[in-house]
């Protein structure tokens, strides 16, 4: 502990309304941009944080650094498909590979909670490094806490990345321009609806696993295709998400066709029985990218050949107009694409 | 997807609509009975692709919405217990009571539990004997069976510590509520489907002969909502006024049996009060005599006192028809998703929240 007493404000931070947290300020949605917006970026200020990027771009001498942290708290730890420790590297590798950076090294701090079995740990320890070796990523620096029972579900893993935006490349959620195309990378919702169905209880036909993968080599193949604007990953929140907040960063009107997501059957007959919209639900490697306009065709194809793009399509475009999502309905109609208050709550009936 | 896509097919649905504008030769209003059927209507834009003459209005089937606030303030007192575990679909999470959510309560230390079935909540009180499990009972007579069969099971196997907080209504004493009203405006329905599902259509008979009004049991996919819409407006321009079967593929007309025989062994009708509607005789399900020991308000008689609905809110008069969503004064702006005045803005549901969703907004603002 230091001695030194904390620096004072100058002035209170304004809190955001509400006397407490509340699971909605963790869902990407609404009250995650509330709280950022009101608490922390007038609490640090700099325009590296207002971006709100996936990553921070920063340079240091001379070179273009991409800087960026994630925390994993998904329960199940081991779920379809994947578990917390590939998650807690695919999700950084991704946000630095979203702002056209080579990903690097990453940091990890471990949070366990006493009684973890050791099993457990050996397993998320291996799975973390073998998505290391998948994404071409050095882990160099790490930490580890152990709290009492009680204190945290097992365990939760922070991880941060650095990683390089080599000359040339300019992408960023302020680049949407009117005339663009705006890409999915693969079948929406099914990393959320994979963890859903284990920790409900619920089984579907076909073997539904989750879509975490390592972005890297697919938004290099993007890069190289053709003039792309903008890339996110559309984790918490889903895509729908995600296309608002490229909307808000550009100050563009992105429409469209709800029938052109890709969505695998499973997760479009999961969603129908909970009352979900795929739109909104989480995955770990799927990407939105917006493309000049003339270059959507290569850089689709280019998506296409990629193993983690195969089921690539275009969605919708970007157009001039008030920062907004507007989706056409399979029947013709047209209905604006909100970001959602918090999580999406399954229906009683 | 089979079962999903030959229900939402454009062409056939702009098929049933230029057969209803042939057919629609006078103004019809209709009301669709289920949150499930609004909700369709609003995100496909439906209402707005039928003609002029054919008017929708919302009814009061989202069980969200109907809860009384003193029964959210209810639960939210329970979940405080710390030796209570409240169970609850996710969607009555986020409904505000007087002052309070769940969602606040469980920040607050309760401990609020979302489940997918009556049953899980079942398992959470077998794994937790030393603590007493309150299932959040919300729903029509469609989830009225499944919450019957819990409780029978807990008694069945002993489990005393699962209880149930009840707040079951029933639909056709709330149509007779509407019908009777001064001021009604609906001249027909759409009867919930999955209501039907459990219960047939008999109950529906007496009210279609007594007030003259058709009523058609109708699903809830795009082209279930267009096919009961044609058969209404058939049935009005005719002057007939009987009850008919839409979703076939679902609903007999005695209903289901089994289903029927569960509830009405643990559950006996009472009386009921309705948010935005009020009381209203013979409108809700309690526990039976046998069961009365499984009863959240038994095992925990607090006393909650009733705290009056905000007054710009107009969310009676929504659940009545007798207004839409954007005729509200706060509609958009004191109300949203985000911080609700009343429950139609809470449920995906609820007519205010499908309004708000679609980016329908009040039309002074627009014009």
């Amino acid at each position: 502990m230091s001695d030194h007493a904390p620096p004072a404000l100058l002035c209170p931070v304004p809190l955001p309304p509400g006397d407490a947290v509340l699971l909605g300020h963790g869902s990407g949605g609404k009250l995650t941009a509330e709280l950022i917006r009101t608490l922390f970026v007038p609490a640090f200020g700099g325009a590296e944080l207002a971006r709100l990027g996936d990553a921070a771009v920063v340079e240091v001498e001379g070179v273009r650094v991409a800087f960026t942290t994630d925390g994993f708290v998904v329960t199940p730890r081991f779920f379809p498909g994947s578990d917390i420790g590939a998650l807690a590297v695919n999700g950084t590798v991704n946000d630095l590979a979203m702002m056209g950076a080579t990903p690097m090294f990453l940091s990890a701090g471990l949070i366990l909670e006493e009684g973890l079995p050791m099993e457990d740990l050996g397993r998320v320890v291996a799975s973390m490094a073998e998505a290391c070796r998948a994404a071409d990523v050095r882990l160099v620096t790490g930490d580890t806490k152990v709290v009492e029972r009680g204190g945290a579900d097992g365990l939760y893993v922070t991880t941060a990345g650095l990683g390089v935006v080599p000359t040339g490349v300019e992408v960023g959620p302020e680049r949407a321009r009117p005339g663009d195309a705006v890409l999915v990378s693969g079948p929406v919702g099914t990393h959320g609806v994979a963890v859903m169905s284990r920790r409900a209880g619920i089984e579907f036909d076909g073997e539904l696993r989750s879509d975490t993968a390592p972005l890297t080599g697919l938004a290099r193949a993007l890069l190289a295709a053709g003039d792309v604007r903008a890339m996110r990953d559309a984790t918490r929140g889903g895509v729908a998400s995600v296309l608002n907040e490229i909307a808000d960063a550009s100050r563009v009107t992105i429409t469209a066709d709800e029938s052109a997501f890709p969505v695998l059957d499973p997760v479009r007959a999961a969603c129908e029985m909970l009352g979900l919209d795929p739109l909104y639900v989480a995955n770990e490697g799927v990407c939105v990218a917006v493309v000049a306009g003339p270059d959507a065709e290569p850089v689709l194809a280019a998506a296409r050949a990629h193993p983690c793009g195969s089921s690539a399509s275009i969605v919708g475009a970007v157009e001039a107009g008030p920062a907004s999502v507007r989706l056409r309905t399979g029947l013709g109609g047209t209905r604006p694409l909100v970001m959602l208050a918090g999580d999406q709550l399954p229906r009683i009936c | 997807m089979r079962f999903v896509d030959e229900y939402r097919d454009s062409h056939i649905a702009h098929a049933i609509l230029a057969d209803i504008r042939r057919t629609a030769t006078r103004p019809w209003t209709i009301m669709e009975v289920c949150g499930g059927q609004t909700h369709t209507l609003i995100r496909q834009g439906i209402d707005q692709l039928l003609p002029a003459e054919v008017e929708m209005v919302h009814g009061p089937g989202c069980p969200v919405c109907v809860t009384p606030l003193s029964v959210i303030d209810r639960a939210v007192s329970l979940a405080k217990r710390p030796e209570v575990i409240l169970c609850s679909f996710g969607d009555m999470l986020r409904v505000p009571g007087s002052s309070e959510d769940l969602f606040m309560a469980r920040a607050a230390g309760g401990d609020v539990r979302v489940v997918y079935s009556p049953l899980d909540a079942l398992e959470v009180a077998r794994a937790n004997p030393d603590r007493t499990v309150v299932f959040f009972a919300v729903g029509f007579e469609t989830t009225a069976p499944a919450n019957a069969m819990a409780v029978r099971q807990a008694k069945v196997q002993g489990l005393d510590n699962f209880t149930l907080l009840v707040a079951h209504v029933l639909v056709p004493p709330a149509m007779l509520a509407i019908l009777s009203a001064p001021g009604n405006r609906v001249q027909a329905f759409l009867a919930p489907g999955h209501v039907c599902t459990v219960m047939g259509w008999t109950e529906y008979e007496p009210i279609a002969e007594t007030f003259h009004v058709p009523i058609v049991v109708t699903g809830f996919e795009p082209l279930d909502l267009l096919e009961g819409i044609q058969m209404t407006v058939r049935q009005l321009e005719l002057g007939r006024a009987e009850v008919e079967n839409q979703y076939v593929r679902s609903v007999v007309r005695e209903g289901n049996a089994a289903a029927m025989r569960v509830v009405a062994e643990v559950f006996e009708p009472c009386d009921r009060a309705w948010r935005g509607l009020g009381p209203i005789p013979g409108s809700g399900l309690r526990l039976t005599e046998a069961y009365r020991r499984h009863d959240a308000e038994e095992r925990f008689p607090e006393v909650v006192v009733d705290v009056p609905e905000s007054e710009v809110c107009i969310a009676g008069m929504v659940l009545q028809g007798r207004a839409k969503p954007h005729d509200c004064p706060a509609f958009g702006t004191d109300c949203t998703p985000e911080h609700p005045l009343g429950a139609p803005m809470v449920s995906t549901e609820g007519a205010c929240a499908a309004y708000f969703l679609a980016g329908r907004r009040r039309e002074a603002v627009t014009s």
